[in-house]
């Protein structure tokens, strides 16, 4: 049957262009791959090539005719033994299905169910504390999956010989040996990709980066490769990894070192970022990434990792992503915070309980999939909310949540959310300047009695 | 679409005939695969970016030959040859590039981004160079496992100068990998030719410094393709660590379908088709020893005809996704 050679799109954009010349006439032979015609596009003048053989049967668009839409006939293709007479019956080719409509980009995304807030922590209430160092329950946490799971491995600089750059991993060596424990180069980019490809063949690998600073070397593989590949492979190939480390400000080391990547990560459909504040939290949340069939973002805290804190001594204990913590009950306003700056907000409700303020502590845990149904709880009895975050505040994490209020607390607010967030600038050294740049609690404090209009 | 099935054994001679005429078809297969991807993109049925394949055949058909089935692949964004290498369905490809439901990631991944658990095929990856630490964890997987498997990872040209293609050399040669780098040097990366981008066009020699060994090969002659792959898997095989297998082949399409392809000569593209392809010559080669006759190729070019067609029908007739599948497939839910 003939075929009708139709005016081919180009490139993504093109929806028209010019003939500019036949380069075979009709009763040529054509062979598929050969080039018939140049056309010129919208970027550029290419040749049009056949894909079926036989003979040119006939000319449709003369050469010179400009404006010529896409998919309209151009030429005929006769098949071997066929005459110019059967052009007439040539079939047009399918026609283009019209785009599927968009949907809106205002259109609501499903949210995650409501979280009873605080039961992941009442389930171990009976259980016998003890008492842990940040550090030693993120070793623990560690070695409790990776005897559970011998698929469980911890790659990083440093992790294995020297026993961790901060010491997280001490141990882990003597116990699970070479093949499991293992030293990377410094290479972030190398092993982050390394490992989220082993991951794709249902290995569990944790990368320890030496800090979140270095990560951005790798945020390429962890966004690109980790993040996206569950959803563009529609649902066959996804990883679950951790992606581990200490984030934010440590003490003077400067800009470079010193930079809190929560809102960065946060930001990313296809991981969870979670970001512990005390031991409890950095054991049973990590054993919880662990497990996490995603790619999960673990965002320590230097200064924490020297902290003791009571952790329930339970032979399961795993605390579920997703879910924040009230760390203390309040009725005059909420304060959210995650990581080192749960313990500058508690401060400040000690403080301000001294003034006669009863603040709600709110430590977030997670801030994707962020416990937002715990938020507004809170805020539907406080009516006022102070976030708090060390990182920049322009795009951060308080402005994830003013949003978040708006559009589901607007009733219940009786001020403006504030925000008390890391000054917008590079982190400085000088002792005094970094002291300034960072949230405290007296900001916090500020903050609350702005909200609560007792300034 | 299953590639050819090896035919009842008759001996080694049977079987390397067989092998031969396998590999035509599998070439002949991408080539027309390729063409009808090129012309439906004309049509507006294929949107975005397709990067098509033709010329460079005999690579993946060659080592996929040398590989087997628990062997894994991982490439770049010209992957429609390697998927149907590895024996995924040309239908669901095709499907994947119209966007639709039948395709390999249900619409979601598009030309550049399909993946098959199924047959070890890892994608599908857009950022020039990022598949080459993935496939990297791919072979450090089949040690860590203690198996021994091979990761097949391909790369460009274009690919060699980015800083995560040498990280992946040293770990690989560091740990003792099981990994085979097989750079496609199709002499262009888009519009770059390799002598302008790279300092020192021996690509096979880029693991010099980490002790990888390297080998140029004739990238447009399957047979030697095969060759070359089966002497790098047996390498790999023994724990001897990564090999580098510098393919020289060519692109006769632009990098992608909008590009005009302006900065090489159509004599060198006619001269690379008419002197040096793959399918040619291996038509050639079967005509002049005579495992095939004409009757035998044209029942061929009618077997992929058949399997071409129905893919473009597959892809236009599968459903478009459901809009419910925008918001599925973003976590795994535990």
């Amino acid at each position: 049957m003939p075929i009708q050679v139709l005016m081919p799109a180009l490139s993504p954009t093109m929806t028209e262009g010019k003939l500019v010349k036949w380069l075979k006439q009709p009763g040529d032979a054509i062979k598929a791959g050969q080039a018939i015609a140049e056309i010129e596009t919208d970027k550029a003048t290419m040749e049009v090539e056949a894909v079926d053989e036989g003979t040119l049967g006939k000319i449709l668009v003369a050469a010179g005719t400009e404006g010529v839409k896409v998919n309209t006939p151009i030429a005929v293709i006769l098949g071997e033994g066929e005459s110019t007479a059967a052009m007439d019956v040539a079939p047009t080719p399918k026609a283009v299905p019209a785009p599927a409509a968009k949907p809106a980009l205002t259109a609501a995304a499903p949210r995650p169910a409501a979280s009873a807030p605080a039961a992941a922590d009442e389930a171990y209430a009976g259980a016998k504390m003890v008492t842990l160092t940040v550090r030693d329950a993120l070793r623990d946490a560690m070695a409790e999956e990776m005897r559970r799971d011998g698929d469980v491995f911890l790659m990083g600089e440093e992790v294995a010989e020297y026993q961790g750059a901060y010491k997280v991993s001490q141990g882990l060596l003597a116990e699970f040996g070479a093949r499991r424990v293992i030293d990377t180069p410094i290479t972030e980019h190398g092993f982050a990709g390394l490992a989220t490809g082993a991951a794709f063949t249902r290995l569990r690998p944790i990368v320890e980066f030496m800090t979140f600073n270095f990560a951005m070397q790798a945020v390429d593989h962890i966004i690109n490769s980790a993040a996206k590949t569950l959803y563009m492979s529609g649902g066959q190939m996804g990883a679950s990894i951790v992606f581990r480390g200490p984030n934010g400000a440590a003490s003077r080391v400067g800009a470079q070192h010193s930079q809190c990547y929560a809102s960065w990560y946060a930001h990313c459909p296809g991981l969870k970022v979670v970001a512990p504040w005390n031991a409890a939290d950095a054991k049973g949340l990590l054993k919880a990434a662990i497990r996490d069939p995603n790619p999960v973002i673990f965002l320590e805290n230097e200064i924490m990792y020297g902290q003791s804190f009571p952790v329930p001594d339970h032979p399961d204990f795993v605390l579920p992503i997703g879910q924040a913590k009230i760390e203390r009950a309040g009725t005059d306003v909420t304060i959210t915070a995650f990581s080192i700056m749960v313990g500058k907000a508690l401060q400040a409700a000690n403080v301000l309980a001294a003034e006669g303020i009863s603040a709600e502590v709110i430590n977030l845990r997670t801030l994707r999939p962020l416990d937002t149904a715990t938020i507004v709880a809170s805020v539907a009895k406080t009516n006022r909310l102070v976030s708090v975050e060390e990182g920049w505040p322009f795009a951060g994490i308080g402005s994830e949540l003013c949003v978040l209020m708006m559009e589901q607390a607007f009733d219940h607010l009786d001020a403006p959310v504030a925000r008390v967030a890391g000054v917008d600038v590079p982190l400085p050294y000088a002792a005094n300047l970094e002291k300034l740049a960072l949230p405290q609690a007296d900001h916090i404090v500020a903050a609350a009695k702005q909200v609560c209009y007792r300034a | 679409m299953a590639m050819a099935k090896r035919k009842s054994s008759g001996g080694d001679a049977a079987d390397a005939s067989d092998a031969l005429v396998k590999h035509y078809r599998d070439m002949l297969l991408i080539r027309r695969f390729e063409e009808k991807a090129g012309q439906m993109y004309g049509m507006g049925l294929i949107g975005g970016f397709c990067h098509l394949y033709i010329g460079q055949e005999a690579v993946v058909v060659g080592m996929q030959a040398a590989i087997r089935p628990t062997d894994s692949v991982i490439t770049s964004y010209r992957d429609h040859g390697h998927m149907l290498a590895c024996g995924m369905e040309a239908r669901g490809v095709m499907a994947e590039l119209t966007g639709r439901a039948g395709g390999y990631s249900k619409g979601k991944g598009g030309s550049m981004h399909m993946f098959s658990r199924e047959t070890n095929f890892y994608g599908g990856h857009g950022i020039v160079a990022a598949q080459v630490p993935l496939g990297t964890g791919l072979a450090f997987s089949y040690k860590y496992r203690g198996n021994d498997g091979v990761a097949l990872t391909y790369l460009g040209d274009g690919a060699v100068n980015q800083g995560q293609v040498h990280e992946s050399f040293n770990m690989a040669a560091l740990w003792k990998l099981p990994c085979i780098y097989v750079i496609e040097n199709n002499k262009y990366g888009m519009g770059t030719a390799v002598q302008r981008a790279s300092a020192g066009t021996e690509l096979f020699r880029r693991g010099q410094a980490y002790g990888i060994p390297g080998l140029a090969v004739d990238g447009m002659n399957v047979i030697a393709v095969k060759e070359a792959a089966d002497k790098a898997v047996a390498h790999c095989r023994a724990g001897k660590g990564p090999y580098i297998l510098e393919m020289n082949t060519y692109r006769y399409r632009g990098h992608s379908m909008s590009d005009p392809a302006k900065y090489r000569t159509k004599e060198e593209v006619e001269r690379m088709r008419s002197q040096h392809d793959p399918i040619d010559q291996m038509r050639k080669l079967l005509l002049e020893r005579k495992l095939i006759d004409e009757d035998g190729l044209k029942q061929i070019d009618r077997e992929i005809k058949g399997i071409v067609t129905d893919a473009a029908d597959f892809a236009q007739t599968s459903p478009e996704p459901d809009a419910a599948e925008l918001y599925t497939d973003v976590l795994v839910e535990a």
